[in-house]
């Protein structure tokens, strides 16, 4: 899922200064999982809102809306009302979100979510980053760790030979992905795969070739 | 308004198994804790959300005390835990929103300290009158905003 964390209200404040009716829009799927940006976290966000408006004479004026998902035309659309009552919108869902629903109105839509990265629930309340969608998944060669996220040098050939205990020598708090890899290559007997050297890879298939488009043939009328 | 005639309205949400038992006893026992402090009655303070405490705050509470069994003692093993971190999290909204976060406070009781359960209600009443009354009880209350007690 997309794991986002939310922005503080003085950063709101200074995003929406100038503007009196906001909808705080809220998303009913991934960020409603990371405690981010759901129903609750709206409500929360729109008090902490309103309470900062009073003491420091800003006039806002905010509603509050959640929908099941931002970024699916289908759900915006029961968005629209509200959208077209409000001066601007703040959108609580993660920047594909916030995009999707600036494209569809002809009015300010604004972030109040930092979106973080691609990843799981680890453990409770702790979210890890897994999957930077570089567009060519190479987890079959590294017994389903991925080297090029979780490894702070993305190294295909590893280990980079810093790693200290099996912690990663750039981020101590981390675990050495390498030392994941072999651990869970060894595990699974696949110890074999390491003895071959990984080509360089393209990173035409990720965002630096651009912005990425997927088109279904098939699924298109 | 000045603070010593300042009377703050405090909101203690009590926990059934714990602290309002402790406050009912207070009561058996004829202690007397001053009439501003309403208490609510919860089924567990886990079942306390930041929302409430956000809506208390808009809605004109000069403070609010969150009462809920000793740290172990959770008839639902970890609700008042789960209380701890939230009015944590509810600290730093208020922070961040220009009140003070010395407004809401955590307590751990057990249902027999009805004597510390009133001790603890007039501190934080003693800090809530050192603070003055909330803010947001004389700027552009919204007219259905204001808390009927």
């Amino acid at each position: 899922m997309i794991v986002a964390q939310r922005k503080s209200i003085p950063e709101l404040i200074d995003i929406l200064k100038g503007h009196k009716k906001i909808l705080m829009l809220g998303c009913g799927t991934c960020v409603t999982v990371c405690l981010a940006g759901g129903e609750r976290e709206v409500s929360i966000n729109a008090s902490a809102l309103r309470i900062a408006s009073r003491l420091k004479n800003l006039s806002f004026e905010v509603e509050e809306l959640t929908i099941e998902r931002q970024c699916d035309n289908i759900f915006i659309e029961k968005a629209a009302e509200a959208i077209n009552r409000n001066d601007v919108v703040l959108s609580f869902g993660c920047g594909a979100g916030v995009q999707a629903i600036a494209e569809r109105y002809n009015k300010p839509v604004y972030a109040g979510l930092d979106t973080e990265f691609i990843g799981i629930l680890e453990e409770r309340a702790t979210w890890t980053e897994k999957c930077i969608a570089c567009g060519k998944c190479v987890l079959h060669e590294y017994g389903g760790i991925c080297p090029i996220t979780r490894c702070a040098k993305h190294m295909l050939n590893g280990p980079c030979g810093g790693s200290r205990e099996d912690r990663c020598e750039v981020r101590a708090d981390r675990p050495c992905a390498w030392q994941l890899i072999y651990q869970r290559l060894k595990d699974i007997g696949e110890l074999e795969r390491l003895k071959t050297v990984k080509a360089p890879k393209n990173w035409n298939t990720s965002i630096h070739g651009g912005s990425r488009v997927i088109i279904r043939e098939d699924h298109r009328i | 308004m000045s603070n010593e005639s300042f009377e703050p309205l405090l909101i203690a949400f009590c926990c059934q198994y714990c602290s309002y038992s402790a406050a009912d006893l207070a009561g058996s026992m004829r202690l007397q804790y001053p009439t501003n402090v309403r208490i609510v009655r919860t089924p567990c303070t886990g079942r306390l959300e930041v929302e409430f405490f956000m809506k208390a705050f808009e809605k004109g509470a000069d403070g609010i005390l969150v009462a809920g069994c000793l740290e172990g003692g959770c008839h639902f093993t970890e609700g008042n835990l789960l209380a701890k971190g939230r009015v944590g999290y509810t600290q730093k909204f208020l922070s961040e929103c220009g009140l003070e976060a010395q407004r809401i406070r955590m307590i751990n009781i057990s249902a027999a300290q009805a004597r510390p359960l009133v001790d603890h209600i007039n501190d934080m009443l003693a800090t809530l009158k050192s603070i003055g009354p909330s803010p947001l009880k004389r700027v552009n209350q919204p007219k259905n905003a204001e808390m009927n007690v």
